[in-house]
């Protein structure tokens, strides 16, 4: 019995960690929807500021809360400068856009913390007064646990009584539903979100702050713990605090006593909560669909088949990449490789995002799926290279034909948060078991067949399959069912009311969407000779995401742009020192200055160029 | 008070206001009337900063107020009801109102939740209730109070007349005349004609993003082929 409620217990303490950064995430999101992946990065300054703190300091245990305190004012001061220097210039910008950007500081706040705290793990001293265990029926529970169990319902009633009891909060709260409608009643909204992102930013840094006597404070303290962020506010109601509370106990007391049965349990679980949750109430447990209104996104235009000149230039390109093993160097024949496999999977999310109207948080799971599924009939199979290829799209379709048809009963962020979901389960699966997947280990020696060995056969090869499906995707993209697709996305409700079966036609973008990524994961296999759980992470959907975003989602050379950016400039700068910052840096100056991305871009130079020609 | 010129407005490709013109006097109260989809909306919802406007100019008391931020243009003065209603649903009737309140301004009347609950006696006994609990009527007195908390001088009142009991539209006319009264401005955009003629002054009629008409109730009615024209469904 004892060992049930130690149990809880720490379950309950999990809980308020969890809630605290969970509910600044959604306090952010229902104000300002902004999807705010450098969430995490506040925890995590959080909990590196509350640690230098503390120990310079010495104070004791006033000198401890003090610093946790400060920790947290200090974050929000960050999360301030976050949103008045970057944030506030895109909130026009089609809301990715800004999700993007967020994550561009995930990578500076990554490498200044490294340049600032050094890389090895920081293990911070226990709370002053707090730091035994008491015995509840036997079992030894932590002090500070119990101090955790209470701070969480605390903060909770604390934000309500902001929420509800002053102007600003009856304001954040009434921004939450129609932002649009508090505009016009005479508020500014500029600083209504500025103030909602640093109370945000804050709880985050306190969350933080407060976790240094119970975990080391490490570098990987920001991306560890926002899936899980994001899963709790997804569960709770985006926007919705109280939401966030229920959702962090359940997830947490969950998982307290699901790791006594099955052990591995914890990396998926709270995804699988959150598909459950979703399928049964689309908009989380106490959230609401969003008002229609004041969305900044502009209606897509609408995409025009390629006139004869851009043909032209487009055929002379790939003339010029068939005939570029040729000139260069073998090590650019490999490189070209990376670019055609990052083209594709770009495309492929592209057509999902950009003519499905959905967008994407896991588009690697299928990727990963098509590499792992072509690996593992090479190695458990002995199958040759060419069945092995074509399995890869098939094993992706499948995979794709089951999660999509969950995601399409949701729409908007909702959807995007189910098939990141999808795709941790898929990861979850592919690391921990070790013995069909080689787990973190991977698998390795997969290597193209003897008549592909050469780096210039599988280039070959690798153009025929990309361009092939690239060509693939902008076939179906001005199709009647590409049409079709394109009129769901802009409204759903129209094309219902012609007595199109919506759900039908997005679950099959989905899929084939989902197939060509696999196709890219085949080809990337083949390439590298091994595949590891990576290919499937959060961190490879986000890379996907930037390359469409950043190429710019209206254009369909978007995405070509994009991949070709991301692959160049990451084989640059990751040689360097603090490449992250570099990168993070480049992200978020093409998101201030190019925010129709580098398409769009381009584009307005063009016409720049021409308009001081003529 | 309020003169819009050649205006144009546009929703992603699709223009919407071909050049809309329209003038409105202090203490006046002009009806917009139009079918639907001719622009009503859009003009109010232009004058309010909320939809992109191409060109033409808007000016509120000489100053130009066109691609202002529409907070900065409830400031000024300019009150918005628009015809959706947009309550704050999950807010109860009285923090409603708190998310309209405004300073007050020089030159308007000056409202407080006590005397809009005399106005309104049905909000009064419901403030405690969530927006979203409130009948249609209710809620549309909870925007017309909510857009009065700010103290305007110029209420834009888009269809207030729309999908509410008939009684409680003559409960509107008479709030409207207690506007005029307390020396408000109001343009107001209808589709029934007989409530337009009980509380305005002068019409305008739109039609297709282009002013049709313009003059006082009387040639309209003398002129039924005008109406019949551009009202009639
Ligand atoms: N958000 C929108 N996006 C695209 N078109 C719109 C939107 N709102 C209105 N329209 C179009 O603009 C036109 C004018 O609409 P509106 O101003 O609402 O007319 P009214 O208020 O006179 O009924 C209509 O043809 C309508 O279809
Ligand atoms: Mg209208």
């Amino acid at each position: 019995m004892g060992f049930y409620l130690a149990q809880l217990l720490t379950g309950l303490a999990n809980a308020s960690s969890l809630f605290l950064i969970a509910s600044g995430l959604s306090i952010i999101f229902g104000v300002t929807r902004i999807v705010n992946f450098a969430h995490g990065s506040f925890y995590m300054l959080g909990a590196y500021l509350a640690y230098t703190l503390v120990t310079t300091l010495q104070g004791g245990i006033p000198g401890y809360w003090f610093s946790v305190l400060a920790a947290a004012v200090l974050v929000g001061g960050i999360g301030l400068v976050v949103e008045l220097t970057i944030l506030r210039r895109i909130y026009r910008a089609p809301e990715l856009f800004q999700l993007v950007a967020t994550f561009g500081v995930v990578l500076i706040v990554q490498d200044a913390t490294l340049a600032i705290w050094g890389a090895e793990d920081l293990l911070g001293p226990r709370a002053p007064g707090l730091d035994r265990a008491v015995r509840l029926m036997g079992e030894p529970i932590p002090e500070y646990d119990l101090a955790l169990i209470a701070i969480g319902p605390a903060v909770l009633a604390a934000i309500w009584l902001v929420f509800h009891r002053t102007r600003w909060g009856v304001l954040v709260r009434a921004a939450t539903q129609d932002r649009e409608m508090v505009g016009a009643l005479g508020v500014n909204q500029a600083w209504l979100f500025s103030a909602a992102f640093v109370l945000g930013s804050a709880l985050a840094g306190l969350g933080g702050a407060l976790q240094i006597p119970r975990e080391a404070v490490s570098l990987q303290m920001d991306l560890s713990i926002i899936g899980e962020a994001f899963v709790v506010v997804v569960i709770g109601g985006m926007g919705s605090v109280t939401g966030a509370f229920v959702a962090a106990v359940l997830i947490s007391v969950l998982n307290a006593f699901a790791i006594l049965i099955f052990p591995q349990v914890s990396i998926v679980l709270p995804f699988v909560v959150m598909a459950a949750v979703l399928i049964v109430r689309p908009y989380g447990l106490f959230g609401r669909p969003g008002s229609e209104h004041g969305g900044a996104e502009e209606p897509e235009q609408p995409l025009r088949l390629l006139d004869q000149r851009s043909t032209m230039v487009l055929l002379a390109l790939v003339a010029m990449l068939a005939f570029s093993p040729a000139v260069v160097s073998d090590f650019t024949t490999i490189l070209l490789v990376d670019v055609m496999v990052a083209t594709l999977f770009a495309v492929s999310l592209h057509f999902m995002m950009g003519i499905g109207g959905m967008v994407s948080f896991g588009h690697a799971a299928y990727f990963g799926v098509g590499a792992y599924a072509a690996a593992m009939a090479v190695k458990m199979l002995g199958w040759g290279m060419l069945p092995a290829m074509a399995l890869g799209p098939v094993a992706a379709a499948l995979a794709a034909l089951f999660f999509g048809w969950f995601c399409v009963r949701l729409s908007g962020v909702y959807l995007a948060m189910l098939t990141m979901a999808a795709a941790q389960i898929l990861w979850g699966v592919t690391f921990q078991w070790q013995e069909v997947t080689g787990g973190d280990d991977g698998i390795l020696g997969v290597w193209p067949a003897e008549w592909a060995k050469s780096d210039r056969v599988y280039f070959y090869l690798a153009l025929v399959l990309c361009l092939g499906g690239i060509w693939l995707l902008r076939r179906v993209a001005h199709s009647p069912f590409g049409y079709t697709l394109r009129g769901v996305r802009d409204s759903r409700i129209r094309a219902e009311a012609i007595g199109i079966d919506t759900r039908f036609h997005q679950w099959m973008g989905f899929t084939l969407a989902g197939t060509l990524a696999g196709l890219a994961g085949v080809v990337f296999v083949f390439s590298k000779g091994s595949v590891f759980p990576d290919a499937l992470s959060i961190g490879h959907s986000i890379d996907g995401l930037i390359m469409v975003l950043l190429g710019g989602i209206h254009a369909l050379a978007g995405p070509v742009y994009g991949a070709m950016a991301m692959v160049l400039i990451e084989d640059w700068v990751s040689r360097l020192d603090y490449w992250r910052f570099i990168f993070g840096g480049i992200i978020l100056t093409v998101v201030l200055l190019a925010p129709d991305g580098i398409a769009g871009g381009v584009r307005r130079l063009i016409q720049l160029v021409r308009r001081d020609a003529a | 008070m309020l003169e819009i010129d050649g205006l144009t407005a546009r929703y992603g490709r699709a223009q919407i206001l071909n050049g809309v013109s329209l003038t409105l006097g202090d203490n006046e109260v002009v009806a917009l009337l139009g079918r639907n989809g001719a622009g009503k909306s859009t003009t109010m919802k232009s004058v309010m900063g909320l939809v992109r406007q191409t060109g033409g100019s808007i000016r509120h008391g000489g100053q130009e107020i066109r691609g202002r931020a529409s907070h900065t243009i409830c400031r000024a003065g300019i009150g918005y009801v628009p015809e959706d209603r947009r309550i704050f649903g999950e807010l109860t009737v009285e923090e409603n109102l708190e998310v309209g309140r405004r300073p007050a301004r020089e030159g308007a009347p000056q409202w407080t939740t006590e005397h809009l609950f005399q106005l309104f006696p049905n909000l009064a006994e419901r403030r405690r209730n969530l927006g979203k609990q409130l009948s249609g009527g209710e809620q549309q007195m909870l925007t017309i109070a909510r857009t009065l908390m700010g103290n305007p001088s110029l209420v834009l009142l888009d269809e207030p007349s729309e999908g509410i009991a008939p009684v409680i539209v003559e409960q509107m006319a008479n709030v409207i005349s207690e506007l005029k009264r307390e020396g408000l401005s109001v343009l107001i955009s209808e589709q029934n004609l007989h409530f337009a003629r009980e509380v305005s002054d002068r019409a305008y009629i739109i039609e297709k993003g282009t002013m049709r008409y313009e003059g006082k109730f009387s040639d309209l009615d003398a002129n039924p082929e005008i109406s019949t024209k551009y009202l009639a469904v």
